[in-house]
């Protein structure tokens, strides 16, 4: 099972490319709706996204709250 | 629909729509692509009774106050139902809150009664301020096997037997108590009565009325105004069906439309303006042959609804488009906050009537309403049947604050007479937002009086509200300006909050402060965030009790300092 900083890492890849932001531009504890430049409904999109890179599941309330990458990964790795 | 003019109370007008369409579906409640329930009003009664029955033998007394923090499902519905059969008051709370701010407003309604998703519970319960909970029955819903649930009940095994019985209300009688900001300093609580809801029902289903048949898709929280009267109410009292999602995917709620053949939706304007994104990336997507007819078409479809608008013949002339929200949706309806004309009129081009309106939480929830006779993006449409509007003091070119006295318009704000007697004056609501009406009685908004912001996702948000975050913020001085506020535009969109700070003597606006002020605004809700800051070179004005007069340092700053000084945070 990949640990998370590999989750982080390959969010922020996927991230940075699904919305072409320089992945040198997206830091661990950064607010990705700023860095990615997105809204509430684009975050659910890359929730989507994924959700089919990981091959799981996760509820709408997971991103409740969560602003930063790191935390995303975290609730990522818990489902894994 | 059920004539709701024979009615006192949201519970005897529910009871009797469950009794007079037992077989028509009034609910679906779906996760992605699964189908989780659909009930008929007769199962809704039958799910509803056991709970009713309950909370009869909890000694629910009416009056009592029962609040409930859920995402859009069934038993958000059945819940508020049973609230009302039994007398009581509905405090619906916003689930996106933080478990503090949930508490906050638990104490301020002091709500006896609590429903609330597993989730959410969790969240409360790990809250440090947790021991402060006044609430006395907590009953949990979809709580995993095993889990520890603090002293709160399972919503599902709360039930008992036997027929409740309906406890009669007055019109006059609180029915909600609705929060429309304020989980700051101070939390303004909108008391709704029976009447106020039974009223706007009326008025709104004169103009957009629902029947058996009739599929209404429930995207905003049912906590807000407009999904709780157009996602709940409007719907049952004419046996017409809800349908939940449990996500809000974009995906799935375009999937949803077509599933369920959507007759009615309503949006904020974030979500419209994602469907929009959405339709043009397709048509861009085209052959450039395809791509011409599209265009023509759509040219005919603007010229022949121009004065009003012919469904039937646009889903005949545009099929492609009209099968994609499921070839049956009759309007999108959106309110809550500034919604692009540009974007509203794309959709009516295509042939789908966009219901733009205007209304606020202590106006129950709408004020005025687009009738589409013709069709107006540039307006927030016409007063309601019932609603009379009117322009405060106007200046030269008509616009002034605008004012509503209506039967919708709320009791007052809980326990707090002082604000209640300066917004409701003389019977009218006064709105803080600034208006005028043109030649054939339409409202156009041109921005507002107050010192707030709606967000696209229409959310309020006072300044007040994020202030405390910023609480020992290494400088002399600090305050929080909505941008409008500051800098009147007369017009509405680009709203923001600025941080003005005033450094102390000698002090630089240094990287390291920004780094706080960053840090510090990351704390907030995203939606709730500061937008930039500036730094004021004179001390704030304040009275004598210290409090910073607000109105007096937003002028000066406005006279002192352009716009475009503010940087962006």
């Amino acid at each position: 099972m990949p640990t998370t900083d590999n989750t982080l890492d390959e969010i922020l890849s996927l991230a940075a490319v699904h919305f072409k932001v320089p992945r040198e531009k997206l830091t661990p504890d950064g607010d990705f709706f700023k860095a990615l430049g997105i809204d509430s409904l684009q975050a659910l999109d890359l929730l989507t996204r994924l959700e089919h890179h990981f091959r799981i599941e996760l509820p709408d309330y997971e991103l409740q709250g969560v602003t930063d990458f790191r935390t995303l990964a975290q609730r990522i790795q818990a489902r894994l | 629909m059920l004539d709701l003019r024979q009615y006192s109370s949201l519970g005897a007008a529910l009871r009797d729509a469950l009794e007079r369409w037992p077989n028509e579906t009034c609910l679906i409640e779906a996760d992605r692509d699964r189908e989780k329930v659909r009930l008929t009003y007769s199962d809704f009664r039958e799910m509803a009774g056991p709970l009713c029955r309950a909370l009869e033998d909890a000694e629910f007394v009416p009056g009592d106050r029962a609040a409930i923090i859920m995402t859009n499902q069934s038993k958000w519905l059945i819940s508020a139902y049973s609230i009302f059969f039994c007398g009581g008051v509905l405090v619906p709370l916003d689930y996106k809150l933080t478990a503090a701010e949930h508490l906050q407003l638990l104490a301020h309604s002091k709500a006896r009664f609590l429903v609330v998703e597993y989730y959410l519970w969790r969240a409360i319960t790990q809250s440090p301020e947790f021991a402060k909970l006044t609430t006395e029955i907590v009953l949990v819903t979809e709580a995993p096997v095993g889990a520890d649930l603090r002293g709160a009940y399972r919503w599902e095994e709360f039930r008992r037997k036997g027929e409740p019985k309906l406890v009669a209300r007055e019109r006059e009688d609180t029915a909600c108590i609705v929060y429309s900001s304020g989980t700051g300093g101070r939390p303004k609580g909108c008391v709704l009565t029976h009447d106020n809801y039974l009223e706007q029902c009326r008025a709104l289903t004169e103009w957009y009325p629902f029947w058996p048949g009739v599929r209404y898709l429930s995207i905003l929280p049912t906590n807000h105004a407009i999904d709780f009267m157009v996602g709940f109410i409007g719907p049952f009292v004419c046996g017409a069906c809800v349908v939940h999602l449990r996500t809000l995917r974009p995906e799935f709620v375009r999937d949803a439309f077509v599933r369920y053949r959507i007759t009615y939706v309503s949006l904020v304007p974030m979500v419209l303006k994602n469907l929009e994104r959405g339709l043009r990336a397709k048509f861009d997507e085209l052959p450039r042959g395809k791509r011409f007819v599209l265009d023509r078409l759509i040219a005919i479809n603007k010229l022949l609804t121009r004065r009003r608008p012919h469904v039937g013949f646009s889903r005949r002339l545009l099929p492609q488009v009209h099968k994609a929200f499921g070839g049956e949706l009759r309007a999108l309806i959106v309110g809550g906050a500034f919604t692009d004309p540009a974007t509203m009129q794309f959709f009516y081009d295509l042939g789908v009537p966009v219901a733009c309106g205007y209304g606020l939480t202590e106006a129950c929830t709408a004020v005025t309403l687009n009738d589409l006779k013709p069709f107006r993006a540039d307006t927030v449409g016409k007063p309601l049947p019932g609603s009379e509007v009117r322009i405060l003091n106007p200046a030269g070119d008509g616009i002034g604050e605008v004012a509503v006295r209506s039967r919708a318009v709320m009791s007052h704000y809980l326990d707090d007479a002082d604000l209640t007697v300066k917004t409701i004056v003389e019977g009218w609501l006064h709105t803080g937002d600034l208006g005028r009406f043109d030649g054939v009685g339409h409202l156009q908004l041109f921005g507002r009086k107050k010192n707030m912001i709606v967000t696209e996702g229409g959310k309020n948000i006072y300044p007040e509200d994020v202030e405390m975050v910023f609480d020992g913020l290494p400088v002399k001085e600090y305050c929080i300006f909505a941008a409008n506020y500051i800098w009147p535009q007369k017009s509405l969109g680009e709203e923001m909050l600025v941080l003005v700070v005033r450094l102390e003597q000698g002090q630089q606006f240094s990287d390291a402060l920004a780094t706080e002020i960053s840090a510090r605004n990351l704390k907030l809700a995203d939606y709730k965030r500061v937008g930039g800051h500036l730094v004021w070179e004179k001390d704030f004005p304040r009275t004598a009790s210290m409090k910073i007069k607000r109105g007096e340092l937003g002028e000066e700053i406005g006279r002192g300092v352009r716009r475009e000084s503010v940087v962006e945070i």
